[in-house]
């Protein structure tokens, strides 16, 4: 496929996909040649049923659903701005939201958590990703394993990793954690080292809990640099979109 | 009349026809499955939260670890969603290289599966013949990287470095003569290409051994035909990909359908099944081994006229030679950079996907525009395949399990993650 053809069916796509969701779509991103349609989590399923059986969309396959944390967007741990005096002390920070640097709209406006879905269409041979924001507190949305039989495991998952509620889901138990795991890992709060590890007792006979004895170390600090000047030298303007 | 119950069978997680750590919990009626409930994570290594915590190049090395049977091919995956990111195209020659890579890594897969395979339900020897012709692909994955599994080759920009002009060779010892090395040595005396296509000569007739043993073969037949039939419509519903798809009669490989590096120029077919059952995924994924086996040769040929770079020349993304860091202060500073910092990719997310080995291998990748990625999810095709393995058993005898795990040819590094 030439780059032409590529572009006219991605516009046709979009146009359709407008076209389909009319009042439930938020934003229709195209980024790279792949179109993100943003949508009102409270038509969620209402949105996945029209783009898998309206003609011209047809997208008979989920690929893949995730949850998404945006809580610590655009967050960085070591200031560039003042590199020469205050940057090599490794300054790794220790609070998520002093970090946000001016001007960045993140995502997470929208709410803290969104639910990702990849679809594809394997008679039309289109992908889209669709995208649902949820609220920091008691975030919930309607299952799609009704829609698509696929989103079984993959709510799952984001159920276990993020703390994302799905209503009617037939099956919500935690799927990838330990039987009796507390927390939801894949949270930006949660510490990379967790809270609990375990080890063998010789006293007890048994293997145990207790709270974590190691430090999480920063070995590369997080940074966030401006001048993506590469970037601009060949194709003449920036192609960075802070809106992600 | 005896008090008749249902039985309760946990099967796994230390169970070798398991593949790994799959605890399954069957709930049975006498010997047939009412309901199977899958346990995983017993591999969960958090993967993904892994990789935001570090810079991009950091993360290729777990990659090889999901699936560490077809490594390269999960390289292939996340690599190419940096690159989509970075808006960026790797030179002509790394695509051909990591198209023919990828199709070794197919080949590799593939054989590991059916031997596996076959030795869970009753073919003891494919298992030696599969690990025979898998011997000889390790040693190009050595050859080219310095590892047997673990490569780390792929990297956003190309690969790592070109092809060796010299193959790994055996040496002489105690347990082994002169004459003996000679003779396991003749076909390591040319490049890593002479020796693949030594090995493209050699390989038609093995995959044809195979088959003599098990294609007619009346055990075999007994124990995969009518065994976990998937419609075409399940199929898709389920989220199968790959082979698994391919199976039911689904003509779809995101190698000719949404081609990517120089797919596009390869000339090969995509086999399809009738039926959708374990022998049907059998039959496709032997006609693969074949197929790949052509791309391979093509990929040599091509590799052998066309030299050339296998990485891009841009030293804000990538390490420059050791020999410039010799003598030039900019080459030092870029070094210096880009191993204690990384580069900072622009925010945006993409999804890029590959045809792995087991089917749609993806990779989801945020960026808020800092040097660690945002938010990665992986998108195990595994995953999808071993969620249905409730509706593919249920019915079906105890015996019969075993050969659905094998025909959904799991790996619990990547559903695990």
């Amino acid at each position: 496929m030439t780059d032409s053809t590529q572009n006219s069916a991605l516009s046709l796509l979009a146009e359709r996909v407008q076209e389909a969701l009319g009042e439930h779509l938020l934003e229709l991103i195209e980024h790279r040649g792949q179109l993100t349609a943003i949508v009102a989590a409270a038509a969620w399923v209402d949105v996945a049923r029209r783009l898998r059986d309206l003609p011209g969309l047809r997208f008979e396959q989920m690929i893949d659903l995730c949850g998404v944390d945006y809580a610590a967007w655009g967050v960085d741990e070591w200031t560039t701005a003042r590199a020469s005096n205050a940057g090599f002390s490794r300054a790794v920070r220790e609070d998520l939201q002093d970090g946000v640097r001016p001007g960045v709209v993140s995502p997470a406006e929208r709410g803290r958590f969104a639910v990702v879905a990849q679809l594809l269409s394997v008679q039309n041979n289109q992908r889209l990703r669709i995208r649902a924001h949820l609220p920091e507190d008691f975030p919930t949305i309607a299952t799609l394993a009704g829609v698509w039989a696929a989103a079984d495991w993959f709510e799952r998952e984001a159920f276990d990793l993020f703390g994302i509620l799905f209503d009617g889901h037939p099956d919500l138990r935690r799927i990838l954690t330990d039987y009796g795991f507390v927390g939801h890992p894949f949270r930006k709060d949660f510490p990379l080292e967790g809270h609990v590890e375990v080890r063998y007792d010789p006293e007890q006979g048994r293997v145990v809990y207790q709270p974590v004895t190691i430090d999480n170390r920063v070995l590369v600090p997080r940074v966030i640099r401006e001048d993506n000047r590469w970037l601009i030298d060949r194709t003449g303007a920036s192609k960075g979109n802070r809106n992600g | 009349m005896a008090d008749i119950r249902n039985l309760t069978l946990n099967f796994g997680p230390q169970h070798p026809a398991a593949h790994g750590v799959l605890r399954l919990v069957l709930e049975m009626d006498g010997e047939v499955i009412e309901r199977a409930d899958p346990h995983i994570g017993l591999l969960h290594r958090g993967t993904e939260k892994l990789a935001e915590s570090k810079p991009f190049n950091q993360s290729i090395g777990y990659m090889d670890r999901l699936d560490y049977v077809s490594m390269m091919c999960n390289e292939h995956g996340y690599v190419l969603a940096i690159e989509k990111l970075l808006d960026i195209t790797p030179p002509i020659r790394a695509q051909y290289i990591r198209v023919m890579f990828d199709e070794v890594t197919r080949i590799l897969n593939h054989l590991m599966w059916l031997g596996a395979h076959g030795l869970d339900i009753g073919a003891m020897t494919m298992f030696l013949y599969c690990f025979r012709e898998r011997e000889d692909l390790m040693d190009c994955y050595e050859a080219v990287s310095g590892t047997r599994m673990h490569a780390t080759y792929y990297r956003p920009g190309g690969v790592y470095r070109d092809l060796p002009e010299t193959m790994p060779k055996y040496e002489k010892s105690a347990l082994r003569s002169a004459a003996e090395v000679a003779r396991l040595n003749a076909n390591r005396e040319g490049s890593l290409l002479d020796f693949l296509q030594d090995f493209t000569e050699r390989f038609p007739a093995c995959v044809d051994e195979y088959e003599t043993l098990l294609t007619d073969n009346r055990i075999w037949k007994q124990r995969t035909v009518g065994i976990g039939v998937v419609s075409p419509d399940r199929a898709l519903q389920l989220g199968f990909t790959g082979p698994m798809l391919r199976g039911s009669g689904i003509a779809w490989d995101l190698r000719k359908k949404q081609p990517y590096e120089v797919y596009a120029q390869m000339d090969f077919d995509i086999p399809v099944g009738v039926t959708g059952d374990c022998y049907d995924r059998y039959l496709v994924r032997v006609e693969e081994m074949r197929q790949s086996n052509r791309i391979i040769r093509q990929c040599i040929d091509w590799l052998r006229m066309n030299p050339g770079p296998v990485m891009l020349e841009d030293n804000k993304l990538m390490a420059p030679r050791r020999e410039s860091m010799k003598g030039d202060m900019e080459a030092l500073i870029h070094h210096f950079k880009l191993f204690t910092e990384g580069y900072c990719v622009p925010p945006g997310e993409v999804y890029a996907a590959v045809e792995h080995p087991k089917g749609e291998f993806g990779v989801y990748l945020i960026s808020d525009g800092a040097n660690k990625p945002y938010r990665l999810k992986v998108r195990a095709p595994g995953f999808a395949h071993l969620a249905s393995i409730d509706e593919m058993v249920r019915g079906h005898m105890l015996a019969d399990v075993v050969a659905v795990i094998g025909t959904q040819d799991i790996v619990f590094g990547e559903i695990d993650r």
